[in-house]
């Protein structure tokens, strides 16, 4: 079903979402995979993606950052499905935070009677239990998914994952608390001899009057007698706990279901989504595709970081020549010494507005800043032309420390302050200045590619899409909308050309 | 300086990285630092490129100056049949009850067993003592769980010694607490330029303080150089196309007419970027804790990374600060 849900056999291993999003028969969206890779992001965007295509949507995020539950209007998220506001067209969009304490007690009090309900939450084992044992939250988040299921109210359910030690605990948590809840050891905590009686395995007496023993030791025998209380109290539930589990974990299997592996193009976060991969097949749970986080790309592509880092080098290597020459400017001026160090200064203050009608020589290169006269910066004129050209002097060069003074300083004798802005940074400066971003930029481009290769090779038929990187955190449903968009669009086999 | 540094911080940040280049850091002139991991992902075997670690303390780097780093990955389970074999002297009968399911229980299943048990071996290697009387290990460092469930991990032991109000674990997580509430311990958080952790940052160091946690440093990690001043650029570049493609002919670059879009919208992005990250650093400055920032190493860490990192760190004198 994987490919199916996907788009086709994945050749081009394109991960087509609308079309995910789209399918009726497709229930369940699980969105899981490593800390920090923005799981709950994509399960957000999905969600109100898919409600502005039409469906009836409910988003369980088990822990959002305030500002993304804010993102979608709701500053506090709860354990009640709350619908969210401002979604265009026919569908409907609710999200919900697990609570899983709640979640907890309500499992607890819609199966036993309140008289042993209550015995249950007062039980100091429960308290601690229901609040943070290790994997009540995907125990939880998994009873929490069964029973939204189960009331039919939405025709797509989008689920994040807790942000556990490991991607797979969420798949674990479930089976072990069952088999917990199975063992032979909340049974012997129950009913020490009924076990090692059954059993007719002397060794298990032996174990058992041991364990008890050191147990009580090692915890104290009140922490075992509330722990024995509990078990006690619980023991009509289990069953019903065991066969939720497995209710929901079948679920999971079923053809319904689409599980989405979210990564960055990082090594451990896509060694992460490797092994998800493998532990989902593993499970017989449908995988739907990769989704890659934070892509880079560049338009500017055919410029590698190697040509980009040589040209930066050319123009610095003008400049500091041009450095030279308007020493000589200074010098000139009367002013030696003093600008030394800024010697780059006249350059600024001078690139006025006044560009186009400049010397004759400028015109074949562009800016009225000495570097940006010529290549060859043996010639001494020009940059004296420039400078005499634009509408600061000579001593106004000279004296001003920096761009900013020079500002102050030379006010009123360019058109205007936003043009003086504007022309701040030396063309050579500033154009070498993006050809580094650019290098910068290809550079990690070349590595986010090789990262991905080597997930690709291992898992060819994974289709993926890639996420173009936003400059800034998503803030509000459009910013949501924008990630629902570059979900939509990523699913070509190169990253896009956007970053 | 504190002897026990936590490193925690948001899932993606890069924990892992900085708890081994502090470890690197804190182990020159000849000091002797372990670094241990709870989590069972074998990290730090990664990132040292070595083969998985077991629960054994074994030195995997040396420092400038003669030190060295240990490393022990703590494995819950076996560090319980550890204490039950040191209390109890229980051999097989470990075994034995590992068969019924009751060590699982208490690693897995019983709330805060498997956390103290983490904790407390960790705050064993902290007070160990040779011989002589002196520390084993200068400073022990912990890649700790994330941000989200700093505080509740450390503060287990208290909780866990109302739960079990006699016996060993009831002392073993008193002594714990102790530990970790003196100025011995510095629970550090990595974070990134990001509002996200940033935010997450803010609000862990807001826990650790409500829980009386003593917290060491942010560490701002993988941060990117700047290139430009981002201001000018950004106002700048938007009026001067042409300029720019006539500089990119004479830097020898060809086609440059169709660079100049691209290129000038990149720089619009990364000024976005920093000017978002400036407004970062102003959060972070606003909580008033020491800061180390360290670069983003591009083409993943290895252990020469490690060490560029761990001279960084030296450099800003991180984990220094706070006094035993």
């Amino acid at each position: 079903m994987r490919a199916d849900t996907a788009g086709g056999e994945a050749s081009a291993a394109g991960l087509d979402t609308d079309a995910l999003l789209d399918d009726p028969g497709i229930r369940i969206v699980v969105c899981c995979g490593s800390g920090g890779v923005g799981k709950t992001t994509t399960a957000a965007a999905l969600g109100v993606r898919a409600a502005e295509r039409g469906r009836k949507v409910v988003v369980l995020t088990i822990d959002p950052a305030r500002r993304l539950a804010q993102s979608m209007g709701i500053d506090r998220l709860d354990n009640v499905p709350r619908r969210v506001d401002g979604i265009d067209g026919q569908g409907e969009l609710h999200a919900m935070m697990l609570d899983m304490k709640r979640t907890f007690d309500e499992t607890v009090e819609a199966h036993a009677d309140a008289e042993r309900a209550r015995a249950i939450l007062e039980n100091p084992f429960y308290q601690s239990l229901s609040a943070g044992f290790a994997g009540t939250q995907e125990y939880m988040a998994m009873e929490k998914l069964g029973q939204l299921r189960a009331r039919d109210e939405w025709d797509l359910i989008i689920v994040d994952t807790p942000p556990s030690r490991s991607a797979l605990d969420f798949l674990d948590a479930p089976k072990r608390l069952g088999s917990f809840l199975d063992g032979k050891f909340i049974r012997l905590l129950m009913a020490p001899a009924k076990v090692g009686g059954r059993a007719g395995m002397k060794f298990l007496n032996v174990g058992m009057s041991m364990m008890s023993g050191t147990l009580g030791k090692l915890l104290g025998g009140q922490f075992l007698k509330d722990v024995q209380t509990f078990v006690a109290a619980m023991d009509t539930m289990f069953g019903g706990f065991r066969s939720r589990a497995d209710a929901t974990y079948k679920l999971l299997q079923a053809p319904g279901t689409a599980f989405l592996v979210v990564a960055t193009p990082e090594q451990d976060a896509l060694r992460e989504a490797a092994y998800f991969v493998e532990r989902l097949a593993a499970e017989k749970m449908p995988l739907a595709g990769l989704v890659l986080n934070r892509v880079h790309g560049s338009e500017a592509s055919r410029l590698s970081a190697e040509q980009a880092l040589a040209a930066a080098e050319n123009l610095d290597e003008a400049r500091t020549e041009n450095l030279d020459d308007a020493r000589i400017v200074d010098q000139r001026a009367g002013k030696a010494g003093l600008g030394d160090q800024e010697a780059p200064d006249p350059a600024v203050t001078a690139s006025g507005p006044t560009e186009p009608p400049l010397s004759p020589e400028a015109g074949q290169a562009s800016g009225p800043e000495p570097a940006a006269e010529h290549e060859d910066t043996t010639e001494n004129e020009p940059p004296h032309e420039s400078i005499a050209t634009s509408a600061t002097t000579p001593d106004d060069v000279t004296t001003d420390a920096d761009p900013g003074d020079s500002a102050g300083t030379t006010d009123d004798e360019i058109p205007s302050d936003e043009a003086l802005d504007e022309e701040a940074l030396g063309v050579e400066e500033l154009t070498a200045g993006l050809l580094r971003l650019h290098a910068e930029r290809m550079q990690v481009v070349a590595r986010e590619h090789r990262t991905r290769d080597r997930f690709t090779a291992l898992h060819p038929e994974v289709p993926v899409t890639a996420v173009a990187a936003l400059p800034g955190d998503v803030h509000d449903l459009n910013g949501l909308r924008a990630i629902g968009d570059r979900l939509a669009d990523g699913s070509a086999p190169a990253p896009a050309g956007v970053a | 300086m504190s002897r026990f540094q936590v490193v925690s911080g948001k899932g993606g940040t890069g924990k892992t990285t900085v708890a081994a280049a502090l470890a690197l850091a804190l182990a020159t002139e000849g000091r002797r630092t372990l670094l241990v991991e709870v989590e069972g992902r074998q990290g730090i075997a990664q990132l040292f490129g070595s083969d998985a670690l077991p629960y054994e303390e074994r030195k995997i780097a040396v420092a400038p100056g003669g030190g060295e780093v240990y490393a022990l990955a703590i494995d819950a389970e076996l560090a319980l049949l550890d204490y039950l074999q040191m209390f109890y002297k229980l051999g097989s009968a470990g075994r034995a009850l590992k068969k019924l399911g009751a060590i699982d229980f208490a690693t897995t299943i019983a709330p805060g067993v498997r956390d103290v048990l983490l904790t407390g071996k960790a705050c064993e290697a902290v007070r160990r003592k040779d011989r002589q009387g002196r520390f084993v290990y200068d400073h022990v460092i912990m890649d700790a769980p994330p941000t989200g469930r700093i505080t509740r991990f450390l503060n287990v032991n208290d909780e866990v010694a109302g739960l079990a109000r006699i016996g060993p674990i009831h002392n073993q997580a008193q002594a714990v607490m102790r530990v970790l509430k003196s100025p011995q311990t510095a629970v550090h958080l990595v974070t990134l330029l990001e509002e996200m952790p940033v935010q997450e940052t803010a609000d862990g160091i807001a826990e650790l303080r409500a829980a009386e946690l003593p917290v060491g440093s942010v560490f701002v990690n993988m941060v990117r150089p700047h290139l430009l001043d981002e201001d000018a650029l950004r106002t700048a570049a938007g009026g001067r196309r042409k300029e720019i493609a006539k500089a990119l002919t004479r830097a020898g670059v060809t086609g440059s007419a169709a660079l100049v879009r691209p290129l000038v919208e990149q720089a619009a992005e990364h000024a976005e970027r920093v000017g978002l990250e400036r407004e970062q650093r102003a959060v972070l400055a606003g909580l008033g804790l020491p800061t180390a920032e360290l670069p983003l190493i591009g083409d993943g860490v290895d252990l020469a990374a490690l060490h560029d990192l761990a001279t960084e760190l030296r450099k800003q004198g991180a984990g220094e600060e706070g006094d035993a």
